[in-house]
């Protein structure tokens, strides 16, 4: 049996590898929001409020490019409307915990934490506390999260662009399905979601990152039903 | 303006997160969504990962010969034998780098 604090350490260790991708999102985030003339103080909120790298970088291009409110806050809201999915799927492995413990746990969600949490529970069934993997990889995501749009806002971008580490963020996403790729029917709904994204890609409000998934998982469930 | 923004922005996002963790009862959802649930990486990751490697940063898409097409297909193939995350992510990385910096000079 795993004591609580190994089990958080697993956690801990199992999104370090990320790192690779989220540290220089976090500075470029950073770096942006100075760019584009918001106040410091401003910027860092976005990372410590909204907490979701994309959505704060479309965040404040859109407000510096003088859309309304409205429309910022919404797209904020439809690309990270995905977390109603992690929040679906890691609900199973949350539920005896109390409301308020659930309340906290919830802040930490996150892409890349949920994605390992949930290879690990999947594979470790009988893992008596999976909150705190839960916790320990968004924890880390958190702690670098924040230090790292920091970075940005005080140093700005000193990763030098040639080295193009956008390129970091699909392959942190990859190295997170990769695996998946053994089971034909996990591929099939790849396919699906990355296809119905290039088509999506220009539809209102960033939505591709949520409709993708949808049209995937109406896939998956058709799949299901010829399965059977 | 931009303070009630982003803090309007923040209650919205956390919602995201904590909705079906917190508000919804598990016995809500049926057997069949719950085997639907099993695809959720495979649906969503997709579309980050493919808009990612085939669209440049003024949402067109490249050429055939982009660099980033095989950095990818190098971390697929890398990714796919090793199952290691660090291996897949340094993979492409270097194939990346290796390409634009020593082939493309």
């Amino acid at each position: 049996m795993l004591s609580k604090s190994k089990i958080f350490f697993k956690g801990i260790v199992a999104v370090l590898p990320h790192m690779l991708s989220v540290i220089p999102f976090g500075i470029i985030t950073g770096a942006i929001g100075i760019e584009l003339g918001f106040d410091p103080i401003l910027v860092y909120a976005t990372s410590l409020i909204i907490f979701g790298g994309a959505s704060q970088i479309i965040f404040m291009q859109l407000l510096s490019g003088g859309a309304s409110s409205l429309v910022a806050i919404t797209s904020v809201g439809v690309i990270n409307s995905r977390h109603l999915l992690y929040g679906a799927v890691l609900s199973e492995y949350l539920e005896k915990l109390s409301f308020i413990k659930k309340l906290f746990i919830s802040y930490f969600i996150v892409d890349q934490g949920f994605a390992e949490s949930n290879k690990y529970i999947k594979q470790n069934k009988n893992l008596s506390n999976p909150h705190y993997y839960v916790l320990g990889t968004g924890v880390t995501l958190w702690f670098c999260w924040q230090l790292s749009t920091i970075s940005g806002i005080i140093l700005g971008s000193f990763i030098p662009e040639e080295l193009g580490l956008k390129f970091a963020i699909p392959l942190t996403f990859l190295a997170i399905i990769v695996n998946d790729l053994r089971k034909l029917d996990h591929v099939f709904v790849m396919l699906v979601s990355g296809f119905a994204s290039l088509i999506l890609f220009n539809a209102p409000f960033k939505s591709y990152i949520i409709l993708s998934p949808i049209v995937a998982l109406i896939a998956a469930f058709i799949m299901l039903r010829f399965k059977k | 303006m931009t303070w009630f923004s982003i803090i309007v922005s923040g209650i919205v996002t956390y919602f995201s997160r904590m909705a079906m963790v917190a508000l919804i009862d598990r016995e809500m959802l049926g057997t069949k969504v719950k085997e639907v649930l099993n695809y959720v990486p495979a649906a969503v990751f997709p579309a980050i990962i493919f808009p990612g490697v085939f669209f440049n940063d003024f949402g067109s898409f490249v050429e055939i010969t982009d660099p980033k097409i095989y950095g990818a297909i190098v971390a697929l193939v890398v990714g796919f034998f090793t199952r290691s995350v660090i291996a897949t992510i340094v993979s492409g990385l270097l194939s990346y780098w290796f390409i634009i910096f020593f082939l493309l000079r």
